[in-house]
């Protein structure tokens, strides 16, 4: 369970090795290896995972912060050392900068609904991105409309990258917030954040980054980036579904209002007021994902066992060979070039529709997403309503990559007849 | 790829292809819009009827290979029906996209509809190829004239 850990970061990338932590991925698919290309969706999980839910159902389950037995105390130091955990993978300050939510979408609501509730006001201004995924756009939407406030955005070029000379623009002194992808899921690109932090900062405006596609491909120091809030899922992370995280600087977290009230998030209720409980506890009301959270914690000392810069190399070498395969396909149009990515392509095959590309794909055994990825603003934007998307992961191969571009090819043929 | 060719039908191919009666009617008595989100197909179905009867059928907008080949020979089928009729091929149709066939049950009034069998393997394309069904149906109800297949 120990794949890469031991070697040094220079040492050959084995996939085989690292293929075999994931079970799923040995499952045949229409009698075919499974190619699974869809992980910017949501990612397969190492039998540490697995393992790690299994066994605290098994062994040390019970509910935490509340018992006096022996049994609960237990799983409550697992949860919080899992806090400690994620912490230090983001090298937040402090573990009370940590709260768990079910996934990127509730961080982001929280983040909108609580701070924006407290901060925005008539004629304010939220800025995000084109490119954002709809839980990047809706929650502020939200917000706006409750608060009178609204939302700005800046463009995307058609490379698929931000103008961010456009976004230096777009900063006005109603700016509050800057609310802004980290990596697109869609197109793949790498937003310069640390520049987008810079022109917040120097105005004094609150900076949320939506890292769900960051994670797994690149290492994440909240503090080197300077933003106020960072989210993600553990889903994407080799993790388990329905758990997440919200970082925020602890004292604009200790300044906003509760998200959701109940249980385990207040200090001392009575009919006429209740006093909430600190942080992270303020924003976890009710009992939270136990099991998801130990097992975030397990997907972390994962890709940490295997080290970001053996990942990235390995990554890098796939989305390489990737475009080369890809340019090989005159009917294929890929949608942005940016100059920083991560593997997350999305494409356009002349004369195949997406969804039935994914179809035939699939009859492949290539598991890709066929449709707008959740970015219909930023669909609109390039003229399609929807694309085939391809995603790579830490455990896919140069055969894998070389088998989708054999599949788009086959498409190609069914539709030409 | 005996699976492939068992959806991909060349009369499914072809009518994606050309679709027929792909066009708005001189007459319209009923349209609606149909929407898939999970996959951003769009259509309009518009129906000429007359005494109780599909005078005249067209469509326009975009989808994939299946959604646009069942709207296409949905309006070949339809041209001249009664509307009963049309609801009873529906219903015939829907059946063959959602059940697996009896041995020895009656083939129906389907037809042609019958190349769409291969669908049944591939539950998430049923909502393509009823895409059409659906909107007109929302047409001839004269139900909201918007309506989606989520």
């Amino acid at each position: 369970m120990k794949p890469a850990n031991a070697l040094p970061v220079a040492a050959a990338w084995d996939v085989s090795r690292v293929r075999e932590d994931f079970p799923l991925l040995g499952r045949p698919m229409r009698g075919r290896p499974l190619v699974y290309l869809d992980n910017a969706n949501s990612t397969q999980k190492p039998r540490s995972v697995i393992d790690t839910e299994s066994r605290f159902y098994a062994e040390q389950y019970a509910n935490i912060h509340r018992g006096v037995y022996l049994l609960s105390q237990e799983a409550t130091v697992a949860y919080d050392r899992a806090r400690a955990r994620v912490a230090r993978f983001l090298n937040a300050r402090s573990d009370r900068e940590i709260v768990f939510v079910r996934g990127t979408t509730e961080a982001i609501n929280l983040v909108a609904s609580s701070w924006g509730g407290a901060n925005l006001g008539p004629g304010d201004e939220v800025l995000i991105s084109a490119m954002e995924h709809h839980s990047g756009i809706v929650p502020w939407q939200m917000a706006c409309e409750a608060k009178g406030a609204s939302l700005r955005v800046i463009p995307v070029d058609d490379g698929g990258e931000l103008i961010l000379e456009e976004a230096e623009r777009l900063f006005t002194p109603r700016t509050k917030i800057l609310s802004v992808i980290h990596v697109s899921n869609a197109l793949g690109t790498v937003n310069p954040v640390k520049e987008l932090v810079a022109m917040a900062r120097a105005r004094g405006v609150s900076v949320l980054l939506d890292g769900a596609q960051t994670i797994s491909h690149r290492a994440v120091d909240v503090q080197d980036l300077d933003c106020d809030f960072y989210v993600f899922s553990g889903h994407k992370l080799f993790g388990p579904t329905g758990i997440g995280v919200l970082w925020g600087r602890e004292e604009l977290l200790d300044a906003m209002p509760p998200y959701q009230g109940g249980g385990n998030m207040i200090e001392l209720v009575t009919f006429e007021k209740t006093t909430y409980a600190p942080l992270p506890f303020k924003f976890e009301a009710g009992t939270t994902n136990i099991a998801g959270t130990l097992g975030l914690a397990k997907a972390i000392d994962y890709v940490a066992g295997l080290g970001y810069d053996a990942i990235a190399a390995h990554e890098q070498k796939l989305v390489d060979r990737l475009l080369a395969g890809l340019s090989t396909v005159p009917e294929v149009r890929l949608i942005g070039r940016p100059k920083e990515r991560v593997g997350v392509f999305s494409m356009t095959i002349d004369g195949v529709h997406p969804h039935d590309a994914g179809t035939i794909l699939d009859l492949e055994g290539i598991a890709v997403r066929a449709g707008h990825h959740c970015v219909q603003p930023l669909m609109a934007r390039f003229g399609v309503p929807a694309t085939i998307r391809a995603s790579l992961a830490l455990y896919n191969t140069a055969e894998e990559c070389d088998a989708l571009v054999a599949g788009l090819r086959k498409c190609v043929e069914v539709f030409r007849g | 790829m005996s699976d492939l060719r068992e959806l991909y039908q060349e009369v499914i191919l072809d009518h994606c292809k050309a679709p027929r009666n792909f066009r708005t009617p001189a007459a319209v008595t009923h349209e609606a819009d149909g929407r898939n989100p999970l996959c951003g197909d769009t259509f309009t179905v518009f129906v000429d009827v007359e005494d109780g009867r599909i005078k005249d059928i067209g469509f326009q907008g975009h989808g994939c290979a299946i959604s646009t080949a069942s709207a296409s020979m949905m309006t070949e089928c339809l041209k001249g029906k009664t509307l009963d009729e049309g609801r009873n091929l529906f219903e015939w149709f829907h059946r063959l996209l959602t059940t697996p066939p009896a041995p020895g049950a009656p083939a129906g009034p389907l037809g042609k509809l019958a190349v769409f069998s291969g669908v049944r393997e591939f539950p998430v394309r049923v909502k393509c190829a009823t895409l059409a069904w659906h909107t007109l149906k929302a047409a001839l109800d004269r139900e909201a004239k918007h309506v989606s297949t989520e």
